[in-house]
């Protein structure tokens, strides 16, 4: 069986490797059992467990599986140059941004899932075995939009590594229709999410139609931050021939959609503060806090500060080709991005809840971090293929 | 314990109707729903009714009401009070979000949810602009010398662990007492009396309301709960 010797030979590969790898993995493996031993104890106690209550009843995990959408959606920005305008530098790149949307795409899905009162009745939510709320709920589409693009990930990645395992080139035939039918998948499965929020009329923060840009300009200035950094390590570990020209050119198209997302951030402050009506209490918690409810009020500003700073980084030529300077853009990017998207969007957007309680949240130390940190290390080790 | 099946009747609907100018803010209502409706006690307790404090000078603002009030000490000088619990919308926000089709409109009015079928996202507590949804954060806490035993299967039967619940205008007892009605509705209709709609005075003779509001009227959530002034 070709396929099962393909199996085992990536197993052989991934279980392999010097010191430096063999670290990595085990404290990617270490976060996993962290992360599987504090769900244990929700799955027993409840999600009260992670401080969650009904004023406040969506709010890490909710926002982590958004910030993660949008990383998954990135991969097409590396697809867009490569195949519309046939630039080959970054050709030999694009499947790595498949990679990334794969585990990313993991992730959002366990963190819907660690996040759902009734997991067991996961079923419920898919077509033909369950009865999905088509076409009227939004979740209902992005489940089966998240599960579409992570089948066509999984097909494109799936055929080039095994023929790559087997010295033989892809077959066009089937990965470029693909390649191409994942760009409006990108595109859809953060509209999609986007979507979620925006079409709550409760919750005036969520419930503005500049949502869905906003969205896919951030993920395309966090997404691409995670490529570049892995670029790097590839390169110099495993030899990848992934040319300074590719780097740089993901680089200046992060610029314009950082500039993209900060612009849009900025509309949507000026219309909040401006008229000034009943709605602006939601971003003013956020920005500025409501009485003595402070707690995101240094995170608004520092995630400003990043994406600010490294709007400039990867704006100058001159600073983004220092290998350096790139790399602190990379983080101070992906650090602004999650701030504003992880976090600033789905707590803010429920405090005050609907009835003008302010519940300030917090996430408990051990059920807070340990459930994301795991997912999140349960799918970073595929792109070590 | 019982079960009921009861369900809607031929031309009905229902509607709620509750006089601000009356309520003092005991929360008696409150723990009276909690007991006929065996919501968890603690640990979370889950109360369907939230009794708000607001300032009369202020009207109706909820951003500037208060839950946690001493009611001990009402009614307080300067506020009134406002209990708000599930309006029973004719457009539900919440059955629209809803992934797995979970909670559904009855064809009397009563949103209902099916305590089998819910997964538990809460995506319909981040839609409803009422506040009105609940969420078992734990196991419930029902001790089983306070359950009330005459339950309905949309409606009071103990929940378990992860699943929303909400106010079901007592559907075991709404429905039950309205066919008691059926001998009246069979000789005629009943005297049903529907509010003239917000910001508008019932025709002379009416009687039943003088101001009738709904709550978040902008959002056109269409609630079949009526809030007046009686005096």
């Amino acid at each position: 069986m070709p396929f099962l010797l393909f199996l085992r030979g990536c197993l052989r590969i991934i279980t392999q490797g010097d010191r430096a790898y063999r670290i990595w993995v085990g404290s990617l493996l270490a976060l996993i059992v962290v992360g599987l031993v504090s769900y244990s104890f929700q799955a027993r106690y409840g999600l009260i467990s992670t401080n969650l209550r009904d004023q406040v009843s969506w709010a890490f995990y909710v926002g982590n599986f958004t910030f993660l959408v949008g990383i998954a959606a990135a991969a097409v920005l590396l697809v867009i140059p490569a195949y519309v305008y046939d630039w080959e530098p970054i050709k030999e790149v694009v499947i790595l941004g498949e990679l990334l949307a794969v585990s990313a795409i993991i992730m959002c899905l366990l963190f819907v899932l660690v996040d759902m009162g009734r997991p067991d009745r996961f079923l419920h939510i898919m077509p033909f075995l369950g009865s999905p709320n088509f076409p009227m709920s939004v979740m209902a589409w992005d489940a089966l939009v998240l599960n579409i693009y992570l089948g066509v990930n999984l097909v494109v990645v799936g055929h080039i590594l095994y023929k790559g395992f087997y010295g033989q080139h892809y077959n066009k035939k089937i990965v470029i229709p693909l390649v191409l039918f994942s760009i409006p998948m990108a595109v859809s499965i953060h509209t999609v999410t986007a979507f979620l929020y925006n079409g709550m009329a409760s919750r005036p923060y969520w419930n503005a139609s500049i949502l869905a840009p906003r969205f896919i300009a951030s993920a395309f200035c966090s997404g691409p931050a995670v490529l570049l950094v892995l670029f790097q390590v590839l390169r110099k570990r495993t030899g990848l021939p992934i040319k300074d020209e590719a780097i740089q050119k993901v680089a200046e198209l992060m610029a314009y959609t950082m500039f993209l997302n900060l612009f849009l951030l900025g509309a949507e402050l000026f219309k909040e503060y401006y008229s000034a009506t009943e709605h602006l209490v939601y971003t003013q918690y956020f920005w500025a806090g409501i009485g003595t409810h402070r707690a995101l009020v240094p995170y608004a500003w520092g995630g400003l500060a990043c994406s600010v700073i490294s709007f400039f980084i990867f704006l100058v030529p001159t600073w983004r080709r220092n290998m350096v300077l790139l790399n602190i853009g990379c983080a101070l990017i992906y650090t602004g991005v999650y701030i504003e998207k992880g976090l600033g969007l789905v707590i803010p957007g429920m405090t005050p809840d609907t009835l003008g309680e302010i519940y300030e949240y917090r996430p408990t130390s051990w059920s807070g971090a340990s459930p994301p940190a795991s997912t999140a290390s349960v799918s970073w080790s595929s792109p070590c293929w | 314990m019982t079960v009921g099946t009861a369900g809607p009747m031929e031309g009905v609907k229902f509607g709620y109707g509750l006089d601000l100018s009356r309520c003092v803010g005991c929360r008696r209502c409150v723990y009276a729903c909690a007991e006929e409706n065996n919501q968890s006690r603690k640990n979370p307790q889950i109360h369907w009714i939230r009794v708000l404090e607001m300032d009369k000078a202020r009207g109706v603002d909820v951003n500037h009401s208060d839950i946690y009030y001493d009611a001990a000490e009402v009614p307080r000088p300067g506020h009134f009070y406002m209990p708000v619990q599930c309006q029973q919308c004719r457009d539900p926000p919440c059955v629209k979000t809803c992934p797995v089709g979970a909670t559904w409109k009855e064809k009397d009015g009563i949103v209902a949810i099916d305590y089998d079928w819910c997964i538990g996202c809460r995506c319909c507590m981040a839609a409803c602009p009422y506040g009105a949804r609940h969420f078992n954060w734990a196991e419930p806490d029902l001790p089983a010398a306070e359950m009330n035993p005459k339950t309905h299967v949309l409606g009071n039967r103990p929940r378990p662990k992860g699943v929303v619940e909400k106010c079901t205008f007592c559907i075991q007892r709404t429905r039950e007492a309205l066919s008691r009605l059926r001998g009246d509705l069979s000789r005629g209709r009943p005297e049903v009396r529907e509010p003239a709609g917000p910001g508008k005075r019932d025709p002379p003779g009416h009687g039943m309301t003088k101001r009738v509001f709904i709550l978040k009227e902008e959002l056109a959530t269409h609630p079949s709960f009526f809030y007046f002034y009686a005096t």
